[in-house]
């Protein structure tokens, strides 16, 4: 099983967008170019063996995300009235 | 330009309709999902580069047939494709062989048609160059998968080669159509496509582990009418619901 | 991405089966979505896996109907248009079956039930295509109400299958319309044309009012799908809501329903009963084509496996190579 990225236009970043069965990688490729770009939608395409892909355990969701560091983001701070540019 | 570029443009285009029409009777039925879309894939844009062909063979001839009328108001013997892709499917080897056989020549054909003195011709080829080029791709690396596979598929490829090598020689064979058609610049002469066809076809039979067959009799008459007993079969079955309505639109 | 964790589970215990459970309902209830690799309950995965499987068959064996036209289509362009829609449904057939994998079966296990006999497709591909405007009243009619049970699964709180929903539907959009576009033609083409049209309509109609499934009253999943948001409206709704919309293009094409109870109560088109045993039947075994198309399906199936074993001995072959060189 593979999953297969692509990148449908130049400046975008790869996007996650299904996956396949392919014996190899050669095929792989060949495969996600005819299977998820039927419509013109690719401008590249990345193929990654499935199991070769180490994911977060979601068990782990509360410690892994659970950061609330509200100063991190712009909202967190008040910009008096008549400020411009800030 | 007069009729033998229609006659040229023919025997491209009436190629690429017969093998279209072989490949998308594979629809639904392939041996893995993936590769019933990859050869729908490929079937489209063939049977889109006989649609440019024909109809512009149509305009050339000057007598109002279109696409339709060429494709399905013509009896076999006007029919001017190859015998190559008029035979039949066979297993999924036998018809990735057909197909890599076919798209060994396109590749070289496509780019020099791409610079016809046919500016519409030329169109349709510079399309057709790039779609030839993921065909031939596509094709070999099956011909090398089944061809150095298992034992099973290795015997089934040679049984493949055995039945269709003699139909490769018939597209390289220049009469006075073709000698015509190159000198108006609208196509290149057909044996000037075969050194750099031979060169790819053994370098792809030697990586599938299968002996380049030697030179047979080259099976030929397609291209000037003269065909196998296989295309009376599939242009009734093509032609059928067309013919019974006569000047129908769909 | 569908990958495990790297640990394995260990055993729940009650109290945590049920924190789990709760917390699933509630991620549920907010319209938020449900991922491969968060904790669901087994009832929701085996609905699940049974809804997409039967979804990814029907992609599947609906190939064969209408592929059965490619050879035959009357024009060059059609057969191409055609060509394209049979090739879709292989391709939604493949996203379907690969959201099925992420539930944890594979592609090959739901494929085998397929071939056994023992998983379901839609019952509306057991019937013939026998004329060209078959194919004009596929799109229209069958495509037409695959559409309105589809569109509603774009949200269903499944986060793969909902994907792969909006994918599908994105891509289906193109085929109810070259159907419509085929009955228009028909319709006011020929005689013989418009009789054929009438004719694809006359048998298409009902077995596409069956396609949203037995009557509310006598379905055995509808309030647990419903809950669960896999489901978003009942079969009932869906079906009401395909008859409006259906009946007046009807009359547009000047084809005649064929349903003598229609009539129009100034909000909605009442129709007749369809054939419930007629449902039941076909779809236990006996419509005109199951066995020719399981047949089909074998048989592909079949001639396709020294394909699939030479590809992966090939693979085999040149990985070995590689390490040796």
């Amino acid at each position: 099983m593979w999953e297969v990225f692509v990148r449908s236009r130049a400046g975008l970043a790869h996007q996650h967008v299904g996956s396949l069965h392919a014996v190899d990688a050669e095929m792989a490729l060949a495969n996600a170019r005819d299977v998820y770009t039927r419509r013109g939608e690719g401008a590249s395409l990345w193929v990654v063996p499935a199991t070769e892909i180490v994911a977060s355990d979601p068990d782990d969701k509360e410690s892994f995300f659970g950061l609330d560091e509200e100063f991190r983001h712009p909202s967190h701070y008040v910009v008096p009235d008549g400020v411009v540019g800030i | 330009m007069g009729d033998h570029a229609v006659e040229a443009l023919l025997r491209v285009g009436d190629s690429c309709l017969v093998l279209a029409q072989r490949l998308t009777a594979w629809c639904g039925h392939a041996p893995a999902l993936e590769e019933d879309i990859a050869l729908a894939n490929i079937a489209l844009d063939i049977l889109g580069q006989a649609r440019g062909l024909l109809t512009r063979t149509g305009e050339i001839e000057g007598a109002g047939r279109d696409e339709d009328a060429l494709a399905y108001l013509r009896d076999a013997p006007d029919y001017r494709n190859v015998l190559l892709v008029e035979q039949p499917n066979g297993d999924y080897g036998h018809t990735m062989l057909r197909q890599f056989l076919f798209d060994a020549w396109a590749v070289e054909l496509w780019p020099r048609l791409a610079s016809s003195s046919d500016p519409v011709v030329a169109g349709i080829a510079g399309k057709a160059a790039k779609e030839a080029a993921y065909h031939v791709r596509h094709s070999s690396t099956w011909v090398v998968r089944l061809g150095d596979g298992t034992e099973e598929s290795h015997h089934r490829m040679l049984a493949a080669l055995d039945m269709l090598w003699p139909y490769t020689g018939e597209a390289f064979l220049d009469d006075e159509v073709d000698v015509a058609a190159a000198e108006s610049a609208l196509m290149p002469l057909p044996s000037s496509l075969l050194p750099a066809y031979r060169h790819r076809v053994e370098a792809v039979l030697a990586d599938a582990t299968l002996p380049v067959p030697p030179d047979p009799w080259w099976q030929r008459g397609g291209r000037q009418g003269s065909h196998s007993e296989h295309l009376t079969y599939l242009l009734a079955d093509m032609q059928v619901v067309h013919r019974a309505h006569p000047g129908a639109s769909w | 991405m569908y990958t495990q964790g790297l640990d394995q589970a260990e055993p729940l215990g009650d109290e945590e089966l049920s924190r789990l459970g709760e917390r699933f309902e509630a991620t549920v209830a907010a319209e938020e979505k449900v991922e491969p690799t968060d904790w669901m309950p087994d009832a929701y995965r085996t609905l699940l896996t049974r809804q997409i499987a039967q979804h990814a068959h029907s992609e599947i064996v609906g190939m064969l109907p209408e592929g059965n036209w490619l050879s035959r289509a009357p024009s060059l362009r059609r057969k191409g248009i055609l060509l394209a829609k049979v090739q879709d449904e292989a391709g939604h057939g493949l996203y379907l079956y690969s959201a099925a994998e992420t539930l944890g079966v594979t592609r090959d296990e739901l494929v085998d039930q397929l071939l056994a006999g023992t998983a379901k497709y839609s019952s509306i591909f057991n019937y013939p295509t026998l004329t060209w405007a078959d194919v004009g009243a596929i799109g229209w009619l069958v495509d037409g109400a695959a559409i309105m049970n589809q569109v509603p699964l774009c949200r269903c709180s499944y986060g793969p299958y909902a994907r792969a929903m909006v994918r599908i539907c994105r891509e289906e959009s193109f085929h109810q319309r070259q159907g419509f576009e085929v009955m228009t033609v028909l319709a006011q083409g020929t005689p013989a044309q418009k009789a054929m049209a009438q004719d694809a309509l006359d048998r298409w109609w009902w077995p596409s009012l069956m396609m949203f499934g037995p009557p509310d009253a006598q379905s055995v999943h509808n309030d647990r799908s419903l809950r669960w948001k896999v489901k978003r409206f009942t079969n009932d709704e869906l079906r009401q809501k395909f008859v409006d919309m259906t009946v007046p293009q009807a009359h547009f094409l000047g084809l005649t329903i064929p349903d003598d109870a229609l009539w129009y109560d100034g909000e909605h088109w009442v129709f007749g009963e369809p054939d419930w045993t007629e449902f039941t039947r076909v779809l236990s075994g006996d419509g005109p084509c199951n066995r020719e198309r399981l047949a089909a399906r074998r048989t592909a199936h079949d001639d396709g496996a020294w394909v699939r074993e030479a590809a992966v001995a090939h693979a085999e072959k040149r990985r070995r190579a590689d390490v040796v060189a």
